[in-house]
């Protein structure tokens, strides 16, 4: 088959692109550490999260010295807790599920960003280096009012935070909050 | 277009005997009149689609806001739906209707058959259609605000998804056609290289046949029967898994088109031939090996599956870079090709030479200039761990408005230009009038999508009413959220004017008595001749096989582990008779 110069060269270059950009992102995956939303997160009956341990109880949870575990149950048309408080400095893993149907979960500003799907647990680690607000915004269409369905993280000084022990109750996306996040470019995995 | 049928007045008559004995027209009144149907439902589908464009653009924007942010959703999916299903697709089908029958020098074999299937598309349309409008009465009690992509459990009426499987049914069918047109051909002409146009069109038609398994299932298997309340809920990741089977090919279902295009008839435009012809053949091959495995870097954030499939997928998908580098190569060849032949000369020079007052030569090429572009932030959503900056963020469209809202529906409405004469024998109306819409939309798009684009890396959520939340501050790099959002309203406004253009110039050229120019030249020859590629290229059923294996291999074990992962219908949902009920209780 007679193949022109011109066409041998650009196609080589075009393989040389490819394999480059595979490469960038194995040495992304492997090298620097990005870690991947994958199914290490379970399973779980979205109608039965009341008694599924973790999101019986929606919240924050300190499982060492700085690293906590936030479980997140996302619902028509709001996030429980609308609510979260973590100090800085630490290492976050937040679990999310939907108990009915597809939602979005990304933390605005960072690269924590995941599908929630029902039945399936999103796993995805999050260190946070420094003070900040950050919103957290539903980014898969959910329904009517998906576009109300909101929530917040605020990630206090060490010094100034205390564990909320007592239940967090659900808060609306709509409900009224008196934050004007500017995230200050809190690290994340 | 005036109408589908054959409008037999006086004045059509005595303009057709105008026309040379070897135009389209003259030699394939009824393929022609099955084009214009095909390109009629389109144009009416583009036009409401592109007015839901500019009131979404309103809307999310703050700047004007004429429905409900609850009915915003209504009009997406109407967007969606008919922008990207029944608009491209029927387009393409005439596309390939009239390009089958050229190259293959014969119409197809029965015409009722090809009636059948336009039939049988247009009423899945109508279905699906009428099942997404009733949402805006709610008093119906029928709705269908699912978007284009339609995750369960979010469920819609059964004839929205009934809808759905009879249009691709009707697809199906048009691709049946198209090869026993080609079969027949065949059988006159044994040992000849198939045409290229014939064979850009069943390569393509392999690929969609293969692709359509995925949402085939999907839809007749789970979701109607669940609509219909029958079988509980399936499983949503594995519904969605399906979804994305099909959800990337049929990309190139809509590419390969403006491809075959952009192959075939803007060289012509141009004044030159067709560099290559095996390196065509090659490109369409590889597209139909690699559409398919792909469609798991739709996924990249979902759990529950494992990031080495995640990983395969997406090694395949910057292969899939390839064919269309390659392209590019072959379509810049050809361009300057023509213009030396024009007279063209010099390193850049020759670009002077090139016939920059047609639209059809101008929108073609703005259109892949565009996706030149759209290539570019493709590429970064296909890089896994870029994606997750801007998953489901407004930049996505923005991508895609570069793809198929550009490189795809601008190439559709330049060859409208130059096919529409020559499937109606009436002359272009405006020329004029054509370059500036295509100019207009491409300046539109520039606006709309660099903003679209800026927006997502701010984080701004896509399918959204009011993207705007009291407890989120989204931190643009440069400029204001407010700057962003005019600059989307704006280009979007832009675009819809530059789609009313086009509709009026095509309409009037539909009622023009002007007999159409130039309709007697045909396609040229590619540069190098097919006789210079192995004969292994045509052979069609070899490669469907490597493709079909290839899908087996990129599939098995994702959907494996999902359906072993939460079951076919996951615990906790029972199959609720909706709409059945009432039925059921008369019977019970
Ligand atoms: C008048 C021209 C157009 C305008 C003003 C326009 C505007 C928009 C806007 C603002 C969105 C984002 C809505 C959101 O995510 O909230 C959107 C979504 C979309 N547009 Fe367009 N668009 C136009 C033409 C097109 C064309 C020609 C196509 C394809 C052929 C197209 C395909 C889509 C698709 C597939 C979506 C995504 C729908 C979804 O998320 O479900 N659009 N469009
Ligand atoms: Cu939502
Ligand atoms: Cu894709």
């Amino acid at each position: 088959m007679h193949v022109h110069n011109y066409e041998k060269l650009w196609l080589g270059a075009s393989l040389l692109l490819i394999v480059g950009f595979i490469s960038t992102i194995v040495y992304g995956a492997a090298g620097a550490g990005v870690t991947m939303v994958n199914d290490e997160g379970g399973h779980v009956n979205p109608n039965n999260l009341g008694n599924t341990s973790g999101f019986d109880d929606p919240g924050v949870t300190k499982i060492g010295p700085s690293e906590y575990e936030v479980h997140v149950a996302a619902l028509r048309f709001a996030f429980q807790p609308g609510t979260i408080e973590v100090p800085a400095n630490s290492t976050v893993t937040f679990y999310v599920t939907s108990r009915d149907v597809i939602h979005g979960f990304q933390i605005v500003g960072t690269n924590a960003n995941t599908m929630v799907i029902p039945g399936e647990v999103s796993k995805i680690t999050v260190n946070f280096d420094e003070p900040g607000e950050y919103g957290i915004v539903c980014h898969e269409y959910c329904g009517a009012g998906h576009h109300s369905m909101a929530a917040e993280l605020l990630v206090k000084e060490p010094s100034n935070f205390t564990m909320q022990t007592d239940t967090q109750t659900p808060t609306s996306g709509n409900g009224p909050t008196n934050a004007t996040a500017t995230p200050t470019g809190g690290e994340s995995a | 277009m005036s109408t589908p049928g054959e409008t037999a007045g006086e004045t059509v008559e005595s303009a057709r005997e105008m026309l040379p004995d070897n135009s389209f027209l003259i030699q394939y009144p009824h393929v022609s009149r099955v084009v214009r149907s095909l390109f009629l439902t389109a144009f009416v589908a583009f036009g409401i689609g592109a007015f839901m464009g500019v009131l979404q653009a309103l809307h999310r924007t703050g700047i004007a806001r004429i429905v409900a942010s609850s009915d915003y959703y209504t009009l997406l999916t109407l967007h969606g739906v008919l922008l990207v299903i029944v608009f491209t697709i029927f387009f393409l089908a005439g596309v390939f209707t009239w390009a089958n029958t050229r190259s293959l020098d014969r119409p197809p074999v029965s015409k009722r058959f090809t009636w059948f299937w336009v039939v049988t598309m247009s009423v899945g349309s109508a279905m699906a259609g009428i099942a997404i409008l009733a949402g805006l009465i709610p008093s119906i009690g029928m709705s269908a605000d699912v978007l284009f992509t339609f995750y369960a459990p979010l469920q819609a009426h059964p004839l929205f998804y009934i809808g759905l499987a009879v249009f691709i049914i009707g697809t199906w069918l048009a691709g049946i056609d198209w090869f026993r047109q080609y079969l027949a051909w065949r059988g006159e002409n044994t040992g000849e290289r198939i045409p290229l146009q014939s064979f850009m069109v069943l390569t393509t038609m392999l690929m969609w046949f293969i692709a359509t398994m995925g949402v085939a299932v999907e839809v007749v298997v789970f979701l109607i029967p669940w609509s219909l309340g029958i079988v509980p809920a399936p499983n949503p990741l594995l519904t969605r898994t399906l979804f994305w089977f099909f959800g990337h090919p049929v990309v190139y279902f809509w590419l390969m088109p403006a491809y075959l295009l952009w192959y075939t008839v803007l060289p012509k435009i141009a004044g030159g031939r067709l560099f290559s012809d095996p390196l065509a053949r090659v490109v369409f091959v590889l597209f139909l090996l690699l559409s398919t495995p792909v469609g798991i870097h739709h996924q990249y954030v979902d759990p529950g599956i494992a990031e080495g499939f995640k990983f395969i997928a997406m090694t395949n998908t910057m292969f899939l870079l390839l064919p269309s580098l390659l392209t590019a190569f072959t379509v810049v060849a050809s361009i300057e090709h023509g213009a030396r032949q024009r007279g063209g000369t010099g390193y850049f020079g020759w670009l002077k030479a090139l016939p920059w007052r047609d639209p059809a030569f101008t929108g073609m090429t703005l259109a892949g200039l565009m996706f030149a572009a759209g290539g570019f932030s493709g590429m970064i959503n296909a890089g896994m761990n870029i994606n997750y900056l801007v998953h489901n963020t407004i930049w996505v469209p923005g991508h895609f408005h570069l793809t198929v809202g550009t490189a795809v529906a601008l190439t559709f409405m330049a060859a409208s230009y130059w096919l529409v004469p020559r499937i109606t024998g009436r002359e272009l109306y405006s020329r004029p009038i054509g370059l500036f819409q295509v100019v207009l939309w491409f300046v539109g798009m520039v606006f709309m999508s660099a903003a679209m684009h800026r927006g997502g890396l701010a984080g701004i959520p896509r399918r959204t009413a009011e993207p705007q939340y009291p407890q989120v501050t989204f931190e643009t790099v440069a400029g204001s959220v407010g700057s962003l959002r005019l600059q989307l309203a704006f280009g979007g406004v832009l675009l819809f004017v530059s789609a009313l253009l086009f509709l009026v110039n095509v309409g009037l050229t539909a009622m023009n008595n002007e007999p159409a120019r130039g309709l007697d030249s045909a396609l040229p020859p590619a540069l190098s001749g097919p006789e210079q590629s192995p004969t292994v290229l045509d052979n069609l059923k070899l490669w469907a096989l490597i493709a079909v294996v290839l899908v087996i291999l990129a599939y098995s074990l994702p959907l494996y582990s999902i359906v072993q992962g939460a079951g076919l219908y996951p615990p906790g949902q029972e199959a609720t008779p909706a709409v059945l009920a009432p039925l059921l209780e008369v019977i019970a």
